[in-house]
């Protein structure tokens, strides 16, 4: 963010008019939209509103209908696997395994993502002392509380120090107050550069993002900083805006 | 209260899960039509206790009832009268929107005619996908048809482990509207829940933590109760001001609450100077472009505050 050189200054996302047609029906109709470096960029919108299935085309999982998009440098539709190699990804329902030890879901995340074991051992070390959890690196993750298993998986995830992190509900059934501890990781990552790319239905998060979007039946309603935004609809929280946004007709 | 008006009743109820204590001596007490909600980290003990009460795990010790019928005792005469939503999707992927409520009717012994009365509301927005496999349903569909499956056959209490998780403000504001609707039928409700906005829509909420409930009230009464004066602050750069403000010694808690930041101050320590000092020592430090008032706790500031007692470090 304090780095001015054009390198620096390129989108780490781009997209435009990416479509998503699965048979008759648009699950992502032409969305157009840019992330820069560093920033936290809430992705919002409805159950169903075509948010899983524009990430997964922005994590190369799925190839677009039409349109085009680069992600960390990367084209989505030609070089999904080198976009893969250089995002990291977190989703609420899976995301370490139970059955392997804190170390061990360390050293097989680095070893997918290609980090020689040095590297390995010493981010896992590093990682385990930021946050305080070294006396649990031979624990089984099974045995942790949810709370841990989130921070555990946000710091696995970016193990291979990604440009970008693709974060997908990761505070869902959260309490509020591992909630909070959570985003303030968050924020200690995009400080050291890495682009934060996330989703939530929790609407006060969405006023810790630089700026949100609210997806409705596949399209982008709306994209701005949480202050514009209120601004625009004449609403005092994010909440509204997104009440807002849900009731209009388009 | 007379033990005629208590649907829901837990007494020093225990459960150890090998050397893992999930609940210990756990006390609390539904009225009947109440809106009931349990809220407390993860890990509390939430769904341990939702195990318990509906008659699938037996507590280690400690006894409960539900609508007079003793758990252990009178397990098959409860699973008649409770209607259970558990925190995972549990119906059947692989059966249609239609042959799952069939299905959970015909367990139930009664035909979904029934007591449709009772879960129109819910059931017509998903009736036109009546065909379709459960598993095809978007989060809030399913969630509606969990619901509508577990009230097909009209029960006295209904239990909701975590109901909302995952689902957006809009369908969120929906099902707890459905819920309202349940009340008027007299259905006594227990949910636990992540969201403080709904906790706030309970007409009693307990607040759990390490299998115990620290306290248990309305919500005003739980607001009511806070200990400490309450400031909010924002500015250009929250995070640093979140840092800096860790640092302060009368500060005993600060965390972000959407665009401001609240900062939980000792009442003894807090006097009508205090903000004057408190806007002087930050811009001291270098912080610039902020705004710090008193504020009224919402019942998240109680949860933050009841949470960080309990634990010994902050």
């Amino acid at each position: 963010m304090n780095n001015n050189s054009g390198e620096n200054m390129k989108p780490v996302i781009f997209v435009e008019n990416l479509t998503k047609v699965f048979g008759k029906f648009t699950a992502v109709n032409s969305i157009s939209f840019e992330v820069n470096k560093g920033e936290i960029f809430g992705f919002l919108g409805a159950n169903g509103a075509g948010k899983t299935t524009a990430m997964k085309m922005l994590c190369g999982l799925l190839k677009p209908t039409s349109g085009r998009g680069s992600v960390a440098g990367f084209d989505i539709t030609r070089e999904p696997e080198r976009v893969k190699a250089n995002i990291g990804y977190m989703s609420q329902r899976f995301s370490l395994y139970d059955d392997l030890r804190v170390w061990e879901n360390f050293r097989l995340f680095g070893g997918i993502y290609g980090l020689k074991e040095r590297e390995i051992s010493q981010t896992t070390e590093r990682m385990l002392h930021e946050l305080g959890f070294t006396q649990e690196r031979n624990t089984m993750v099974k045995s942790l509380p949810a709370g841990w298993k989130q921070k555990l998986a946000f710091s696995v995830a970016i193990i291979h120090n990604p440009g970008i992190v693709f974060l997908d509900e990761p505070t869902g059934g959260v309490d509020p107050k591992a909630r909070r501890q959570f985003w303030e990781l968050i924020y200690d990552a995009a400080e050291r550069g890495i682009t934060i790319f996330v989703t939530t239905h929790y609407m006060d998060e969405a006023e810790y993002c630089s700026r949100v979007s609210i997806m409705k039946d596949g399209a982008i309603d709306a994209l701005d900083t949480p202050a514009n935004l209120k601004l625009k609809y004449g609403a005092k929280s994010m909440d509204e805006v997104f009440y807002q946004l849900a009731n209009s007709k388009r | 209260m007379k033990s005629s008006d208590i649907s829901v009743e837990a007494k020093g109820v225990s459960k150890n899960y090998s050397s893992v204590k999930a609940l210990d001596d756990l006390s609390l007490s539904v009225q009947k039509g109440e809106m009931f909600g349990l809220i407390g980290p993860d890990g509390a003990g939430k769904s341990t206790l939702f195990r318990i009460l509906t008659t699938l795990i037996l507590p280690d010790s400690g006894v409960a009832t539900i609508e007079g019928f003793d758990i252990k005792r009178d397990y098959k005469s409860i699973r008649r009268i409770i209607g259970y939503m558990p925190g995972r999707f549990s119906l059947y992927g692989d059966l249609t929107v239609d042959e799952n409520l069939s299905f959970f009717a015909s367990v139930f012994n009664v035909k979904v005619a029934d007591n449709y009365p009772l879960i129109e509301n819910i059931f017509k927005d998903i009736a036109p996908f009546g065909s379709r496999r459960a598993s095809r349903l978007s989060g809030g569909m399913k969630q509606k048809l969990a619901l509508s499956c577990a009230l097909i056959h009209k029960p006295s209490v209904l239990f909701l482990d975590e109901p909302t998780t995952g689902v957006d403000p809009v369908s969120r504001r929906e099902f707890w509207q459905m819920l309202e609707r349940l009340k008027t039928y007299g259905i006594t409700i227990v949910v636990s829940t992540s969201y403080m906005d709904e906790a706030l829509l309970c007409d009693r909420v307990a607040l759990i933590k390490e299998g115990r409930v620290l306290s248990s009230d309305s919500p005003r009464g739980v607001i009511d109760s806070y200990q400490n004066t309450l400031l909010a602050i924002w500015g250009d750069d929250m995070h640093s001001l979140l840092k800096e403000l860790r640092s302060y010694n009368e500060v005993k808690s600060v965390y972000s609450f959407g665009q401001e930041h609240h900062i939980a101050i000792d009442k003894k320590l807090y006097n009508h100077n205090y903000i004057d000092s408190l806007t002087q020592k930050l811009e001291e430090r270098g912080e610039r472009n902020f705004h710090i008032k008193v504020i009224a706790p919402t019942i998240e500031d109680c949860y933050m505050e009841f949470s960080a007692n309990k634990e010994g470090y902050e």
